[in-house]
């Protein structure tokens, strides 16, 4: 489905590179990409033209299966479910990255400016969630939100309350963008610091000179020039939300149907797959999900394509 | 990032930034230490680090409290949710880990290494040469690949799940362990960082200059173009290996028998039994408790005594 766009590949790229004199440099380049172009052939590609072929057909009780051109996709965007979900992860993703974004953001700046022993120590800190599977990241903060289990009831029981139940319908949206931000902004944290870290210093001194404060300095000019990892970190939070799966299927069990099986695109491929063996179905929805994804991200690149540039 | 290579190619932005950072804390130290107005805004900003460490670190702190309780002290626990019970029962809930259902959970930590280190390191060598092949030479088709590696790295691989799984059931490849391995070859990104890395930091002069002395496309590749490529390396594998180590769906889709789980999945289904049995204390609860938290250790371990490794590392996909 990507031969038919045209992605501006890197500006050094192509222009780095002799122009082969004989064949035998042409033979040895394939050389070196085919490991992984068997690979990418025989898990990303073929995967992908066989669920779109399998998406083709329908499976139904009485008459089997039958070809039935796009129907399935026209069940998939009408079917209350799926849209249901997409809505979940539209409004997640709204919600999530600015949240994340702006943890990041000031966590990276404030170590920036420091020297200090407690600042690296709390970079390690703030990293360390990263290398915590998405699995035991949901579970633990599970345990953490449990009336059973964890610290709320006694810590409401203080003020003679009761503890809400997060994972009840009302609060769960809240719940998972706590354990999404707590898994990821110390990844984000780090690519963004790292990007500060790479800022000549002498710009900051001559916006001293013209007598901008630490503060001037750090929206002015230090935000501005890692806008290229800010819109990287974007991307990546985009393409992870719209995959939403792991955080929510782990809570599913605790949350006493809170979480449907319909509650993210993915759950409810799995779901149609698994539950339900509908795997045309589940093949339409698994390429649609990609195909809204990477249109949404070749979009918002394109659109941001002057500020930073990444790929 | 070793100051040998340096001098054998043009000087890219992070290769200079840790001398940067450090010519740039040396200044900032000194005009601080003056008694400048500063300070009370430096006490701000560390108890906002305080505030972001206790946020980051509460779950990993009720973890270990946790896995040293009993299931009695895990529900009504003398000390609360986030301090010790009465009862240590750690080496408990560990040798329970050996017993319960033959010691599987062990062999659950076994599944996650062996998919890691094949997943993580085969990705790893695929992204390298394929990244290497794309930046330094040209042959025919070069472009239209390019364009159609870039447009992958937007496919989200999760929406591959299924499908490879439909896939693989017909060459019977599902509930082996290559159903899992052979998926995690896949990774787009690390082939384009490596090319985004490997066309500036390793220059073309230098593998003419090495084939001229009669070294062959192998060896120039091995010997001079590898050296240079050695901070990108780290941060493809350390991607790889994460994101393998850490992978859920792919392996709940594609496995079947219970002892193929890697330890993720395992703890999920742990999990979910636990809650579905209704029971408030259920056995299970101490070793998901407890399996959890040893399964965390290798990943955690490695990331802080490698930090030297992976801090500049991660920074390759940003600077570009």
């Amino acid at each position: 489905m990507s031969t038919t766009i045209r992605v501006r590949t890197t500006s050094a790229g192509t222009a780095r590179v002799r122009t082969g004199r004989s064949g035998r440099r042409q033979w040895i380049g394939w050389l070196f990409i085919a490991p992984f172009g068997i690979v990418f052939l025989a898990f990303l590609v073929a995967p992908l033209a066989y669920a779109f072929g399998l998406s083709l057909f329908t499976q139904k009780l009485a008459t089997g299966t039958s070809f039935d051109g796009l129907a399935n996709y026209a069940q998939a965007f009408t079917d209350p479910l799926f849209l249901g979900g997409v809505a979940f992860v539209l409004l997640f993703s709204v919600v999530l990255i600015p949240v994340q974004m702006a943890v990041s953001l000031a966590a990276a700046l404030v170590l920036d400016s420091l020297t200090t022993r407690l600042a690296n120590f709390s970079r390690l800190m703030i990293f360390v969630p990263y290398a915590v599977p998405a699995v035991i990241g949901a579970l633990m903060w599970g345990f953490l939100y449990s009336p059973q289990f964890g610290p709320l009831t006694d810590l409401f029981s203080v003020f003679h309350q009761t503890a809400p139940n997060i994972l009840s319908s009302r609060n769960v949206f809240g719940g998972l963008i706590n354990v999404v931000n707590w898994q990821w902004a110390g990844y984000y944290m780090i690519i963004i610091y790292a990007a500060l870290r790479g800022i000549d210093s002498s710009i900051y001194e001559a916006a001293e000179i013209d007598g901008a404060n630490s503060w001037q300095i750090a929206i002015r000019v230090k935000v501005p020039m890692v806008a290229s990892a800010l819109v990287l970190i974007l991307v990546f939070a985009l393409i992870g939300t719209f995959q939403f799966f792991t955080e929510p299927k782990i809570l599913t069990a605790a949350s006493n149907g809170a979480i449907t099986p319909s509650f993210t695109p993915n759950i409810y491929a799995y779901t149609q797959a698994f539950s339900y063996t509908q795997f045309n179905y589940a093949s339409a929805l698994s390429f649609a999900l990609g195909a809204v994804v990477f249109i949404a991200v070749y979009i918002f690149l394109f659109a941001t394509r002057k500020k930073g540039r990444i790929l | 990032m070793s100051s040998s290579t340096a001098s054998v190619r043009p000087v890219r932005d992070q290769e200079a930034a840790p001398a940067r950072a450090a010519r740039r804390g040396t200044t900032r130290r000194s005009s601080s230490a003056g008694g400048r107005p500063g300070a009370g805004r430096n006490v701000l900003a560390h108890a906002f680090l305080v505030i972001l460490i206790v946020y980051f670190l509460l779950p990993l702190w009720w973890l270990i409290v946790a896995s040293t309780k009993d299931s009695h002290g895990l529900f009504s626990g003398t000390g609360g949710a986030l301090w010790f019970d009465k009862t240590f029962a750690l080496f408990d809930n560990v040798k329970q880990l050996f017993t319960y259902n033959g010691g599987i959970y062990w062999r659950w930590l076994g599944n996650s290494f062996l998919y890691a280190l094949t997943g993580g390191v085969g990705a790893t060598v695929l992204a390298v040469l394929a990244g290497y092949g794309f930046a330094k030479f040209a042959f025919r088709g070069r472009r239209i690949s390019l364009a159609l590696l870039l447009g992958s790295v937007m496919v989200p691989l999760t929406a591959l799940v299924i499908p490879t799984f439909l896939l693989m059931a017909q060459f019977h490849l599902i509930d082996t362990v290559w159903s899992v391995i052979l998926p995690s070859l896949l990774s787009p990104f690390g082939v384009y960082l490596m090319q985004v890395y490997a066309t500036d930091a390793v220059p073309t002069e230098l593998l003419d200059a090495a084939r001229v002395d009669g070294a062959g496309e192998l060896r120039t590749f091995v010997q001079v173009a590898l050296p240079l490529l050695r901070p990108a390396v780290v941060t493809v594998l350390l991607l790889s290996v994460v994101a393998t180590w850490n992978n859920y769906f792919l392996p709940l889709t594609v496995l079947s028998s219970e002892k193929l789980y890697p330890v993720t999945v395992g703890i999920g289904q742990w999990q979910s039994l636990a809650n579905s049995n209704g029971a408030t204390d259920t056995p299970l609860f101490p070793l998901i408790v407890v399996g959890s938290l040893i399964s965390i250790i290798p990943l955690v371990v490695s990331f802080l005594l490698l930090q030297r490794y992976w801090q500049g590392g991660l920074s390759v996909g940003s600077l570009k």
